[in-house]
């Protein structure tokens, strides 16, 4: 008979999250996108302070820069070491615009992602938890998923533009606006996997545990429910960081997003169309960016995807 | 499967009325003046008779009855009059644009074929991409095909189309010049060429619509069929000797969809969401480059008419899709 009582573990123990660190490490794109996530949240943050020049200033003498690489192709090409990248066709520098336009993408895409999945989780978690409510707030979900989001955020951004632009300024207010409506029109999808998820941890042994120890239904959903759906939580917020950047950007490719003299990628890329065939790398510039962006979220939550499901990590 | 049809169809009466409503309060709420252009040297009185021949004296909720009665009583009659040579809506008030002064819906029904045809073409073009990729993919799993596939899916889902349009212009149209860059809606398919004609002019802007359809559906594809080639019914059909094209192209596939089906009936509000730039992009006059324009004059009715057709649009591809969900898997028939 073997001897019950040495049982000593093979191991220490090991915390949830360094387990899922090891998984998300064998994951090459999931690193790669994470990376390249903090080094342009960090470019953007902190670029315009070593960067100083200022994305507004109006240069006519230095305008139409050509980036310096295009000297390998074109050695008579209008290139300056003051403008790495570039000036546009009114001598603002490509370099800062580039970083300024990306503090407003990436601004809006956070702060819409914390929104939406904050609506997202306390529809779903309400509906999941409590029976009564969870008919009619899957029925708005439903409703919510068959609005026109594009038109609907069209018609909102350019009707409420300008009460929020007196009251907090034209670039506050379009912010909040941006932000709000994307919030409020992309929560469903989060919505749905979080309730999902609450519906059958409600059936589990830890909830009847803690029911019978008469926890409050607050203190429930707070210490027993959050904690164990942070996971899709996490996931649905890197889909919801590409979203929101992306629809940012759309708005402002529209003409309807931030003031013209407010750069972000989406403005910058619209702003080169018209004379894309002599300078591709306006265009370029900023769409590599945002889709770079994009890429690395998309790519960092997959790995998290994985990462975060005990059913694959360990394999 | 009737009235399971049927029981679909009453259902999405609710849920356009709400649509409607949500446009209407958006449209209602809004702080804009319409009359914001007219001169201060027009007295108050005049200003309040324009109001009124607007449509704007009276409350909220008798507008909103009367929009609805025109959209959904008069706007039919006078479709059925032009088919048919009736008048039943002869005399009835019609939803005016304030731009054109004349029914926001002939503009409409010019322009909604060019967005159909190529929002729709990109779609079903998408989908035929995606299915054979994500069947494939999903059979030979992480093959080198499989590997490609994910990375490209990845580059589909990341890049947006207002980036995709210029560059494959810039590509396509400017270095090569293989394609035009501008759609040329009055161009009529009469004989061979013009035929092919049509055809280059409508390549690039499917491609940019179809990429993120495609890289969408093809990832839920591969998914779903992964779920189902592990499950043991699928043991069972290879016990038995059927064949592998039929255990995968019968048994799996029909299993498969059913998810599919509802990720291809969710796409859509993203297609048109698309549909809009592309237009803006290629300068395709269908009724998403009508809602800029429209936006940007602040004419408030067209606004609203348009938005509520995409919503129509997006509920009717959604009953499309329930129904086919209905006939996939008979299970929801008797739900």
């Amino acid at each position: 008979m073997t001897d019950l009582s040495n049982q000593t573990p093979l191991a220490p123990p090991r915390s949830q999250w360094l387990n899922v660190w090891d998984q998300l490490k064998k994951h090459k794109g999931a690193l790669m996108g994470g990376g390249f996530l903090i080094f342009i949240t960090l470019a953007v943050l902190f670029g315009p302070y070593i960067w100083t020049l200022d994305p507004q200033k109006i240069d006519y003498r230095a305008r139409d820069f050509r980036p310096i690489y295009h000297v390998l192709f074109d050695a008579d090409a209008k290139t300056a070491w003051g403008n790495p990248l570039g000036t546009d066709q009114l001598g603002r520098d490509g370099l800062a615009n580039l970083l300024a336009g990306g503090r407003t993408s990436m601004a809006v895409g956070w702060a819409a992602m914390l929104l939406t999945l904050f609506i997202g989780t306390m529809v779903g978690v309400i509906a999941g938890f409590f029976k009564r409510l969870d008919g009619p707030l899957m029925r708005l979900t439903d409703l919510f998923l068959s609005l026109p989001i594009l038109p609907l955020l069209l018609v909102a951004v350019t009707l409420f533009r300008q009460p929020l632009h007196s009251n907090f300024g034209p670039e506050g207010g379009m912010f909040i606006l941006i932000v709000a409506i994307i919030g409020i029109t992309s929560w469903m999808p989060t919505a749905r996997i979080v309730r999902g998820d609450v519906l059958a941890l409600k059936e589990r042994e830890f909830v009847l545990a803690a029911r019978s120890i008469g926890t409050r239904p607050g203190a429930m959903i707070w210490r027993h429910l959050l904690p164990n759906v942070i996971s899709p939580i996490m996931v649905s917020a890197t889909l919801g960081l590409a979203a929101a950047i992306i629809t940012e950007s759309a708005l402002s490719f529209l003409g309807v997003g931030f003031p013209s003299d407010f750069p972000t990628w989406g403005k910058m890329l619209a702003d080169a169309v018209q004379r894309m065939e002599e300078f591709p790398e306006r265009v370029m510039l900023p769409g590599i960016a945002i889709s770079l962006t994009v890429l690395s979220v998309n790519y960092l939550g997959d790995g998290l995807r994985d990462a975060l499901d005990p059913r694959i990590r360990g394999r | 499967m009737l009235t399971f049809t049927i029981r679909r169809l009453i259902l999405s009466v609710p849920t356009l009325l709400f649509i409607s409503l949500v446009i209407f309060l958006l449209l209602e709420l809004a702080p804009g003046d319409p009359m914001a252009q007219v001169p201060l040297t027009v007295p108050p009185e005049v200003k309040e008779k324009m109001r009124e021949a607007l449509g704007l004296g009276q409350p909220m909720h008798i507008r909103f009855w009367k929009w609805l009665v025109q959209f959904f009583w008069i706007e039919p009659q006078v479709m059925i009059d032009h088919f048919f040579g009736t008048t039943y809506a002869v005399g009835d008030l019609r939803v005016i644009s304030w731009q054109t002064r004349s029914p926001v819906m002939d503009t409409v029904v010019q322009r909604i074929p060019q967005t159909l045809w190529v929002v729709g073409t990109a779609y079903v073009v998408g989908i035929l991409i995606a299915l054979p990729i994500g069947i494939y993919s999903a059979y030979r799993q992480y093959s080198v095909f499989d590997q490609c596939g994910t990375f490209v899916t990845m580059i589909g889902f990341s890049i947006p189309p207002f980036f995709t349009g210029p560059l494959l212009i810039v590509v396509f149209s400017v270095q090569l010049g293989w394609f035009p860059f501008i759609y040329d809606t009055t161009h009529s398919v009469d004989d061979w060429d013009s035929f092919l004609y049509q055809l280059r002019q409508m390549i690039l802007p499917v491609m940019v619509l179809a990429l993120q359809t495609t890289a969408q559906i093809s990832r839920y594809m591969r998914a779903s069929m992964l779920d189902n080639l592990n499950q043991d019914y699928v043991r069972t059909a290879r016990a038995k000797g059927l064949s592998e094209s039929v255990v995968v192209m019968v048994h799996v596939l029909r299993n498969s969809m059913i998810p599919v089906v509802t990720v291809i009936a969710l796409g859509m509000p993203a297609i048109f969401g698309g549909a809009i730039i592309t237009e803006q992009v290629f300068s395709v006059n269908g009724i998403g480059s009508q809602l800029i324009t429209a936006l940007f004059a602040n004419d408030l009715p067209t606004v609203q008419t348009l938005t509520f057709i995409f919503a129509m649009l997006i509920v009717f591809f959604n009953l499309i899709a329930d129904i086919l969900y209905g006939l996939l898997d008979p299970r929801i028939r008797y739900d």
